[in-house]
């Protein structure tokens, strides 16, 4: 009989005589875990942030776009083909008005924001005056736009919080002039902050950014729908009102719980094979503990032999070689994700990274499966030393 | 008097390839209780192969060696490690002691592997420092000793779990004279408190200690 703690006490101190040697065994699993550990921190920061995104309009978001919800079709249709239009939304309004809160076309594009000398990257959203509703802002200060704005192509903008912030600082920008291109625009109100997408954008009326901007394609429509009505139901609806308008596989609707599986499915398969990748490090992190343990086992050939002429069996010399390969393996794994979890910290200002629970068992789990898968053969060939060729080894 | 270790008719044979080497040839001997007993032999004589036999570190091809009364013949490697561990205590030449590791674990080890309680353990083993007159380097490293003080540390390491037999295979080998002899005086001291010892050497001076001589010559034993 051989009492356990024991066994760990011998198993610490022979790895403690080769500190260097252990560290650098430990390194191939610290990278592994770290790896599996940090990229699905990073996936899971995106899948929460997409999350959070969608979560922020409400769930009782349709959203029509060019056909991207069919995996069979061609996807360049959803840009070569586009047949979307601002008359969908009369159509819409026309079959289903009642049972929905509103309606808007949205169109983005990319635009460089002026204000004086200040200039700012930002999305310009051209949607119509529900799109307010629709997207569920709220107002820091001033007004949105209106449908007679909208009528007659205003040229006036609703500012996100964070292009308020960077171009005007504390300033209040209601009534100010700001620059988008060469054309010049009035600042009407700003938005609330709502995340970091809808802070970044600058709001205007669709009609305004077609004529201004030379834009003919709609970039999607949003529904909102009343949260007394079935939203499937709903959606059954628009589509079936949209076929006035168009083929069946020139659109698509989707609730938001449509896209966010679509997504966080896409997101999944990421993470696994990003996990698998970093997964081979691991084995790589393995076979390393292998050779060491198998250069372990031989320079301790004579100590093997007097352990077994004192009374040590095979199995209590193979269970000492195979926790230093697990103690190995353990503690590379606990860095690796000590070393994970601060990587989530270092990019928790842009990305709320987090470790999934799963994440760190799977990294201590494979950490002891590593140990042992690759501890086994030098742990056998420990125990099944001759006594008497251990002892004369020199 | 049942002897304390019997070997009846050991043979070993080595095979290599199509040539059978014999290294024991029928050996018949008998050690009793309390008895010094020397097994002695050139180089060759087939010395070594006896002590690890009767060490139950090897098995004999032939005959059967018997422990305490009890036949070790058939017994598993888990039985045979046991018996080593209660029984037999091992002083090497080159003392095997375990490399930066104190004095205290060296001689603690085979209780590791005993059924003896660990709450003993530092008890048992201070005691048999002791004897060996070490307290004082009880928490020395094993490299920080000298080659007498290595040996008796390994005399108390075979002393502590009170076997039945020590079998010192050329004790004195890697010491100078002066060391050997102090080392020689403490296996007559043990015996002379009751403890079996049975000393392997080539060295005829050496052997002249041991109150009963087992020469061996060419796998046989000759007196």
């Amino acid at each position: 009989m051989i009492y356990i703690p024991e066994i760990v006490k011998s198993a610490l101190s022979a790895l403690s005589l080769n500190k260097v040697r252990t560290f650098l065994t430990m390194l191939g699993v610290i990278i592994g875990v770290f790896s599996v550990v940090a990229l699905v921190a990073v996936v899971q920061g995106f899948q929460n942030y997409i999350t959070d995104q969608f979560n922020s309009l409400g769930s009782n978001l349709l959203l029509v776009t060019p056909s991207i919800g069919n995996g069979n079709q061609d996807p360049s249709r959803a840009f070569m083909g586009n047949k979307l239009s601002v008359k969908n939304i009369d159509t819409i309004n026309l079959y289903v008005g009642d049972k929905i809160e509103g309606a808007t076309v949205s169109v983005r594009i990319a635009k460089t924001i002026k204000y004086k000398t200040k200039e700012y990257d930002s999305t310009v959203v051209g949607g119509n005056y529900m799109s307010y509703d629709v997207y569920g802002l709220s107002k820091y200060s001033g007004d949105y736009y209106t449908k007679s704005d909208d009528a007659r192509e205003a040229k006036v903008v609703f500012l996100g919080w964070k292009v308020k912030e960077e171009l005007f600082g504390d300033q209040d920008p209601v009534g100010q002039k700001i620059k988008i291109d060469n054309s010049t625009f009035e600042v009407i109100g700003v938005a609330d902050s709502k995340g970091q997408t809808f802070d970044d954008r600058v709001y205007i009326p669709d009609s305004t950014l077609r004529s201004e901007f030379n834009i003919d394609t709609v970039s999607s429509i949003a529904v909102k729908v009343k949260e007394s009505y079935d939203i499937e139901e709903v959606l059954r609806e628009v589509k079936t009102a949209l076929f006035k308008d168009m083929k069946a596989d020139d659109f698509s609707v989707v609730t938001q719980k449509d896209v966010l599986s679509s997504i966080d499915q896409i997101l999944g398969v990421l993470s696994i094979a990003l996990a698998a990748v970093a997964g081979i490090s691991l084995l790589v992190g393995g076979i390393g503990i292998m050779n060491i343990m198998l250069v372990s086992v031989t320079e301790r050939t004579q100590e093997i032999g007097l352990r077994k002429a004192l009374g040590a069996t095979s199995a209590n010399i193979g269970i000492q070689f195979m926790i230093e390969a697990i103690f190995i393996s353990v503690v590379g794994g606990s860095i690796g994700l000590g070393l994970g979890y601060l990587s989530t910290l270092a990019v928790r200002s842009f990305l709320r990274a987090t470790i999934p629970w799963w994440t760190v068992l799977l990294a201590l789990g494979f950490s002891i499966f590593v140990g042992i898968v690759f501890g086994t053969y030098p742990a056998v060939r420990a125990g099944k030393k001759d006594p008497i060729e251990a002892l004369r080894f020199e | 008097m049942t002897p304390v270790l019997q070997a009846q008719n050991v043979c070993k044979y080595y095979d290599l390839g199509t040539q059978r080497i014999e290294a024991l040839k029928n050996v018949s001997i008998e050690i009793q209780k309390g008895e010094f007993v020397a097994i002695v032999g050139k180089s060759g004589s087939g010395k070594s192969t006896l002590m690890h036999i009767l060490g139950l570190l090897d098995t004999p091809s032939e005959g059967e060696v018997i422990l305490n009364g009890v036949n070790t013949k058939g017994m598993s490697e888990k039985e045979l490690a046991g018996v080593r561990n209660n029984e037999i205590g091992f002083v090497f030449q080159s003392f095997n002691l375990l490399q930066r590791t104190t004095v205290l674990d060296n001689v603690m080890l085979p209780l590791k592997y005993s059924s003896v309680p660990n709450t003993e353990w530092k008890k048992r083993a201070l005691e048999k420092i002791e004897l060996v007159g070490l307290s004082e380097r009880l928490n020395n490293k094993s490299n920080e000793l000298s080659g007498g003080q290595k040996q008796r540390v390994a005399i108390a390491r075979a002393l502590v779990n009170n076997p039945s037999i020590i079998l010192a295979d050329e004790p004195t080998g890697n010491l100078d004279s002066k060391t050997g002899e102090e080392i020689v005086k403490n296996f007559l001291d043990l015996n002379s408190q009751g403890k079996t010892i049975i000393l392997v050497t080539h060295d005829d001076d050496l052997a002249k200690i041991a109150k009963r001589q087992i020469v061996l010559k060419d796998g046989y034993v000759v007196k």
